[in-house]
């Protein structure tokens, strides 16, 4: 972030790092990330594993959180039916700006190995995914690599993000 | 009337529209502590519940009617995602049903029964760890549930250095095992019930046994008597819990259980705290039968699946070696086995309770129909009862103490 080293313990060093404001944005919001926990299924399990003690999701400063108001990364994390996509979308729209979205799994992803009547194929029919994440269920690991890549991804991202409002709204 | 071409919920004996001092509110389908996709409507008085609606169907993935379609040996990987915290015994529960329509039960290996045994007891001992964790978390133990999920991940890692996988084994086969344990496994597993058996006193029971929180916000709490646990058909520890000695591992004894050696834990206490003692209490006996299962294992002979070339593929060898048994694994795999015609229905005695698949077999390599009796359907069901006259607060510990999983509900 600080394009300028600044020795503070020198007499002239100056107490000031220079950046831009999308970078200290972004820079805040990549490393607060906190989620909304979206476990619909088998992957919500390895979800809470994330969370848990040996993954240990808080040390990327990614906090599970049970309300939308308070969250603004959403993984959903097992299968979507059609009897509850309703309620994603519901919960998403309440999400304040900047949110993103996680899709963990195959069955999320694409439907996965439930090609039937019931499941909604891809939640990306219903929410606009920022991350698919494969794997049936994907490894704690792989989450963490996968809000690794949020993360990076919010870095470039400008910090005033109207610009990109237009893209993602659809449906 | 729900018009079918429109997916808007609906529900039966229910009017949200009332004048009096009553209120309904909407629990769930996304809720951290509704274990999965619970919704509960719930009308209450106060803070008393006066009426609970269970409303179930949000991950109804139509496990059932895929099965319909496909062959048997494709079918079991579907069977993991039922009941997700505990996938071997899914699979097992399976397995065995479709191995007795066959009826090459009794020609399962030995070595492989081993192995089946012993990864239903780590997927139990697994699967209440998780309960444990999640039930600790939604009462208001976070420190348990970080314990209890460190002690899961050891676990896991077990199955993982078996079957490669942590979550969805598939590791148990209709007619077997596909592969032997790993060197050292036995070891590891020794090591690890060790700690699992010092983790459960040291940490889970010296954490909750005298807590006080816990105890007031368990005991009395969930009471299911006789009459209820009886008339709603619950299993397993719900069962238990109320005071019945039933456990289908010594009332129909399936794979090793006959000659194990293990009691079945009861309580008369009938409320969640009860059932809390009975699940550290068969972590315990868990524990002991793979410690009996580590030098049978050793003791058995090598060979992993069932020798009965009309349904079973060869061994690799044999694939590799014998014309004939090439030509036989190449229709297995592309048509599948053809049982005999029947019907048949198995009950297991899964972490949950009395796991059951039914299966229809018109001697297609498919079968006609294959009904999944899962435990948490009818822990769910007696929801609606149970929840009745406690507390809003309450909710949430009976919810937990019932060990629910959506994935084996809606199927």
């Amino acid at each position: 972030m600080a394009q300028h080293q600044v020795n503070y313990g020198q007499d002239a060093g100056l107490p000031v790092a220079l950046t831009t404001i999308d970078k200290i944005v972004n820079w805040g919001r990549s490393n607060s990330l906190w989620v909304l926990t979206y476990g619909l299924a088998c992957c919500g399990i390895e979800m809470m594993a994330s969370g848990a003690s040996r993954y240990d999701f808080d040390r990327f400063g990614t906090i599970f959180r049970a309300s939308p108001r308070q969250a603004e990364v959403m993984v959903i994390a097992g299968t979507l039916t059609k009897k509850h996509a309703e309620f994603i979308r519901r919960l998403y729209d309440q999400m304040a700006e900047p949110k993103w979205v996680i899709s963990m799994g195959s069955c999320a992803n694409t439907g996965g190995m439930f090609n039937t009547y019931a499941t909604v194929q891809g939640a990306d029919r219903v929410v606009p995914v920022d991350i698919y994440l494969p794997g049936c269920a994907p490894r704690p690991e792989t989450l963490q690599y996968a809000v690794m890549m949020l993360q990076k991804k919010i870095r470039r991202e400008p910090a005033n993000r109207n610009r990109n409002l237009k893209q993602k709204r659809f449906v | 009337m729900q018009q079918t071409n429109r997916l808007r919920p609906f529900f039966e004996n229910l009017t949200f529209d009332r004048d009096d001092n009553h209120m309904v509110i909407n629990f769930g389908p996304q809720h951290p502590s509704a274990h999965g996709q619970l919704r509960l409507i719930l009308e209450l008085d106060g803070e008393e519940v006066v009426k609970a609606n269970p409303d179930i169907g949000y991950l109804h993935r139509g496990m059932e009617k895929m099965a319909e379609n496909m062959i048997y040996n494709e079918f079991l990987p579907t069977t993991d995602r039922m009941d997700y915290i505990a996938s071997s015994s899914n699979n097992y529960g399976f397995a065995l049903a479709v191995e007795k329509l066959l009826g090459i039960e009794d020609k399962v290996p030995r070595r492989a029964k081993v192995i089946r045994t012993m990864l239903l007891e780590l997927n139990r001992i697994i699967s209440h760890q998780f309960w444990l964790a999640t039930h600790a978390l939604d009462v208001g133990a976070m420190s348990v549930f970080l314990y209890a999920f460190r002690e899961r991940e050891w676990g896991l890692d077990l199955i993982e250095d078996y079957c490669g996988a942590r979550l969805t084994h598939s590791a148990i086969r209709i007619g077997g095992v596909p592969l032997d344990l790993p060197e050292g496994w036995t070891d590891n597993l020794a090591k690890y019930l060790d700690k699992v058996e010092r983790a459960v006193k040291e940490d889970y029971e010296a954490l909750l046994d005298e807590n006080r929180i816990w105890k007031m916000r368990l005991e009395n709490v969930g009471i299911i008597d006789k009459e209820m646990a009886r008339s709603w058909a619950v299993s397993g520890i719900m069962l238990r819990g109320s005071g019945f000695e039933w456990d289908l591992r010594k009332e129909m004894p399936y794979e090793l259980y006959e000659e194990l050696d293990f009691d079945i834990p009861i309580s008369d206490k009938m409320d969640s705290y009860g059932r809390y003692k009975l699940y550290m209490e068969e972590i315990r006996q868990s524990v002991r039968i793979l410690r009996q299962l580590i030098p049978m294992y050793h003791e058995s002979e090598p060979q992993l699946m069932a020798n009965v070339p009309q349904y079973i593929s060869p061994t690799k060898e044999e694939q590799m070696t014998q014309n004939y048994s090439l030509m036989q694994h190449f229709v297995l795999v592309t048509q599948g086995m053809r049982p005999p015609v029947g019907e048949v229905y198995v009950a297991t005695e899964s972490p949950k309770g009395e796991l059951g698949f039914y299966i229809n077999s018109q001697g297609e390599p498919y079968p006609y129909r294959l009904k999944i009796r899962a435990p948490s359907f009818f822990h769910t069901g007696i929801l609606q009862d149970l929840l009745v006259g406690c507390q809003l607060a309450d909710v949430v510990t009976i919810i937990g103490s019932t060990n629910i999983v959506f994935g084996e509900v809606d199927r």
